[in-house]
């Protein structure tokens, strides 16, 4: 589903030249759930960020499904997230000016859908959380799990094939963070979504199906 | 889509109020100073009271003698319009009429400025004043040097108070008591060709207007039979002043040109350059310089809100906003702020715009806010939207969404 091969990020100022990825080749099976795992500043981040079509490696090549896609222009990127890739990151990234059906309509936006459709999907993707009841709410208004939820709900509507999670648990309490995780085997069982999981909890990595460990940006593991 | 950029754009307008305010209150203020002037252009050039024929009239308004030592210019004489445009072919009709001129007159001790004006008979026809009473005074009179006069309606009431009708009645004027034949709809001064508190007939003219001095007092209007005599009028003029002697050896030049409306209006003398242009170029570079700042300090708060939402930027980007998708959403976004702006505006010129007319700045220029003034309105503020927000707009689309994603 995901095939990176030996790829580089190397992030220059003008005094220093940092290696973030050394030579990273990685296939991620369709439907499988794998977690990355290492200490802070390995590239965990930035390895997803490149998977995601995010960031550009400075080096290899990134394949997803069948799709070759280093010379892909803005626009044809832009396109290729939204239909293929949902994100859900650490500290959530909701749009606070806009309610919780607005945020996860967002990705619809940018297809060709109608009102109905749109509301719709959200509808059913809130459901899938649990949260179909806050959808007037703000996400000041929910607590720190309800708006990792909310972030899922909007990785999910636009129903891709693949989701990029940055530590999903990392900014919430432990019977928080079961409680995302749940949602997110879930949809990796039900769905058979694609789930690339970074985090620094061991205990949620073990209920992946893979788990990856990053050292000082190498694969070590 | 646009409901969605609806939506965020009013949420981010009531979450920074007071940028809001500053925002607002720079675009609408902007706004309604346009909205006036343009209401005053459009009130001083664009009505057409009382020559409703003006698109095919042309004014000659300037009679200009050069030569090495002298230059003179000023209005020509009578006896030059009657002579020579008189003798011109394509015009329906001309008029010869005196420019304003001061008086003053004392009724009950109480003293009255009054500006009369010369016409010919001609003159009521050409024109369409609107008579409130009575009619203009006919050939008949005017050959019989009868002293009758057509007044204004404020004239009318400042001379002889709040009575029903004045025809018939004596108007004292320069020592000279003139029989009031008709009373006409007020006119501004700015209209200043035409406007007058009095006026009389040119053969009781107490200077010679029968002098043969080619420069004085006088204008005229040709009346052509149709707009596309006018261009024809215009050269046969300009062909027949060629070939006017000179006036005396001490000039070389004779300079009179048969003009639109707008272009006598603003006739400044200079040959080189047209009074339109100077006009267009003063106004251009004064509207220019008054939306300068209130478009710059769009531009830096636009920037500053960009860093504020450069989550949502992210988010946006991440989930398949391309940078062009997020330029229109940021310059649809400005385009309401600047519209809500305009919106305020046009209600702070309506309210501007009545108490300038209550305080009567100018006698009888009534200005109103119409299509004309309310379009030039919509279109600065869409130019407004645009200008302040391409540029922010662009640099947000260059963000680079892990950077953005990063820098809440």
């Amino acid at each position: 589903m995901i095939r990176l091969q030996n790829i580089e990020k190397v992030y220059r100022t003008d005094t220093i030249e940092t290696l973030a990825l050394n030579s990273i080749s990685l296939d991620v099976a369709k439907g499988e759930f794998l977690s990355i795992m290492g200490p802070s500043g390995c590239g965990k981040s930035t390895l997803l960020n490149i998977m995601g079509l995010l960031d550009a490696p400075s080096k290899g090549d990134v394949r997803i499904g069948e799709q070759a896609t280093l010379h892909l222009s803005d626009k044809q990127l832009a396109h290729f997230r939204n239909q293929k890739l949902g994100f859900i990151f650490q500290s959530y990234h909701l749009i606070n000016d806009l309610q919780v059906l607005d945020n996860v309509e967002l990705p619809l936006l940018y297809r060709n859908t109608t009102a109905k459709e749109r509301k719709q999907l959200a509808t059913e993707a809130l459901e899938k959380v649990g949260l179909s009841n806050r959808i007037k709410h703000f996400p000041t208004q929910l607590s720190g799990g309800q708006r990792q939820r909310v972030a899922i709900a909007r990785a999910i509507a636009g129903r891709p094939e693949i989701i990029l999670a940055d530590e999903p648990t990392g900014n919430l309490d432990s019977a928080m963070g079961n409680e995302i995780m749940e949602i997110l085997i879930q949809l990796n069982k039900v769905d058979g979504t694609t789930i690339v999981m970074v985090t620094h909890d061991e205990n949620m990595a073990n209920k992946t199906h893979r788990l990856v460990r990053l050292f000082d940006g190498t694969q070590v593991q | 889509m646009l409901k969605n950029y609806f939506k965020i754009a009013i949420a981010v307008l009531r979450r920074r109020k007071f940028f809001t305010f500053i925002s607002l209150f720079g675009i609408s203020f902007t706004l309604t100073t346009l909205i006036i002037l343009s209401a005053f252009i459009d009130r001083v050039i664009g009505d057409d009271y009382p020559d409703k024929k003006r698109d095919r009239s042309l004014y000659i308004v300037r009679m200009e003698e050069i030569g090495k030592d002298n230059h003179s210019s000023t209005t020509p004489s009578f006896s030059f319009l009657d002579r020579y445009a008189g003798s011109l072919k394509t015009p329906e009709k001309m008029t010869i009429f005196s420019r304003y001129n001061g008086t003053n007159t004392y009724v009950n001790n109480k003293k009255i400025a009054i500006n009369y004006k010369y016409t010919d008979a001609n003159y009521w026809d050409i024109l369409e004043y609107q008579f409130l009473e009575g009619k203009p005074f006919t050939q008949q009179q005017l050959d019989n040097q009868e002293k009758v006069a057509v007044i204004s309606a404020d004239m009318k009431k400042e001379y002889f108070g709040d009575i029903p009708s004045v025809v018939g009645k004596y108007i004292e004027a320069d020592n000279v008591q003139y029989r009031v034949s008709g009373v006409v709809k007020n006119l501004p001064v700015t209209s200043y060709m035409l406007y007058s508190d009095i006026y009389l007939p040119y053969t009781i003219s107490k200077s010679n207007y029968k002098d043969k001095a080619y420069r004085g007092d006088y204008m005229a209007i040709l009346l052509a039979r149709s707009k596309g005599d006018l261009s024809k009028i215009h050269d046969e003029y300009e062909q027949l002043v060629s070939k006017v002697p000179m006036e005396s050896t001490e000039f070389n030049q004779i300079i009179s040109h048969a003009n639109s409306y707008v272009a006598s209006y603003v006739d400044t003398g200079n040959e080189k350059k047209s009074g339109v242009v100077y006009v267009l170029t003063a106004i251009g570079s004064f509207v220019f310089l008054f939306m300068l700042l209130p478009t710059l300090n769009l531009v830096n708060i636009n920037i500053t809100r960009i860093m504020e939402r450069s989550s949502e930027i992210g988010v946006r980007k991440a989930f398949g906003a391309s940078s062009r998708t997020l330029v229109y959403q940021f310059i649809v976004e400005n385009i309401i702020l600047t519209l809500l702006g305009g919106i305020i505006g046009l209600i702070l010129s309506v309210i501007a715009l009545y108490f300038i007319n209550e305080l009567n700045f100018i006698a009888n220029l009534e200005l109103t806010v119409n299509f004309t003034v309310l379009f030039c309105g919509l279109l600065v503020c869409l130019f407004f939207g645009l200008l302040s927000g391409v540029y922010p707009a662009w640099r947000m689309s260059k963000l680079n969404v892990v950077t953005a994603l990063k820098a809440q």
